[in-house]
């Protein structure tokens, strides 16, 4: 019973259909359809550092390093986007955020 | 045996808290099971050998990031009951679609194999001579220093941005003007009055 890589991908690949399912699911909320992004980011690293691992090679880990720093920048923007938009129209429902439509 | 122990338990404990943070109501007890993901997450991290990326997702993830979620999930007064309206309608659309991806990925999970040419970029050094963190550290401030200073200015533009859009100043509120301050003369500051002696101003 040895765990080898394609048990990691695995566990990656429904984490990452998770994020997928959640977005779905959530169409309302944005800080759920948020954090179902981080969901699959999170799947993202779990396959570059299993690569990694597996294959003794350290660049994947530099790459998920990056991809967390993108991550996180990415999350500080969404937050602050839907405070900004909460303070304006009082609601975070995606089904309102039509202004755009002119 | 104990790590296929401890990696079957971080394994079903990551999806079983990544299925509750797209399920629960209650979008604060999403956040702290993201939490939980999160941890078990750096536990396969931790198994993997990756023990400085562990660290850095429990440091700066669970302990900037995901408190920023809960921060912003606090401090925004939403009806969340009525968000969650249409969570059944969007249900069969949204489990057809991962179904269909999850076969998909595990599908090719089963079918690949690794192209016998391929060298390692930095092959990793033996764990008994370095440490993962020095490992990284050897690679990613010398190999890697542009890119590393690449995400240095995409987390100080996202910084200024957040704080940009989130800034905002209120009219009645009285604020420090430095101009103001230095541009003042001694002419417009000080006033010398020679005061009669027995007798006071006015």
């Amino acid at each position: 019973m040895t765990v080898g890589l394609s048990h990691y991908l695995t566990v990656a690949a429904v984490l990452f259909t998770l994020g997928i399912f959640g977005i779905f699911l959530n169409r309302k909320n944005v800080i759920v359809i948020l954090m179902s992004i981080e969901l699959m980011l999170l799947a993202v690293n779990l396959n570059l550092v299993a690569f990694s691992a597996f294959h003794g090679d350290l660049v994947g880990q530099i790459f998920a390093m990056i991809v967390l720093t993108v991550a996180a920048a990415e999350a500080a923007i969404g937050l602050a986007l839907v405070v900004v938009y909460f303070r304006n129209r009082g609601t975070i429902d995606v089904a309102e955020i039509d202004l755009l439509k002119g | 045996m104990l790590s296929a122990l401890f990696f079957y338990l971080f394994a079903i404990l990551c999806v079983g808290a990544a299925f509750m943070v797209i399920a629960v109501r209650n979008p604060v007890h999403a956040v702290l099971f993201l939490i939980l993901a999160f941890f078990n997450a750096a536990g396969l991290f931790v198994l993997l050998g990756a023990e400085f990326l562990a660290m850095i997702l429990i440091v700066v993830y669970v302990g900037a990031v995901l408190v920023l979620f809960l921060f912003v999930v606090m401090m925004l007064d939403v009806d969340f009951a009525e968000l969650k309206a249409g969570f059944l309608k969007y249900l069969p659309v949204g489990a057809a679609i991962g179904l269909l991806l999850l076969v998909e990925l595990i599908l090719v999970l089963g079918a690949w194999v690794t192209a016998p040419e391929i060298a390692a970029q930095a092959p990793m050094p033996p764990a008994s001579e370095i440490s993962n963190t020095e490992a990284i550290g050897l690679i990613l401030y010398t190999r890697y220093v542009y890119l590393f200073e690449a995400a240095g200015l995409i987390l100080l533009v996202a910084m200024i941005g957040a704080i940009v859009l989130t800034l905002q100043h209120k009219r009645d509120v009285r604020r420090q003007s430095v101009a103001a301050q230095i541009g003042r003369t001694r002419e417009e500051a000080v006033e010398l009055v020679e005061v009669e002696s027995g007798r006071g101003l006015s």
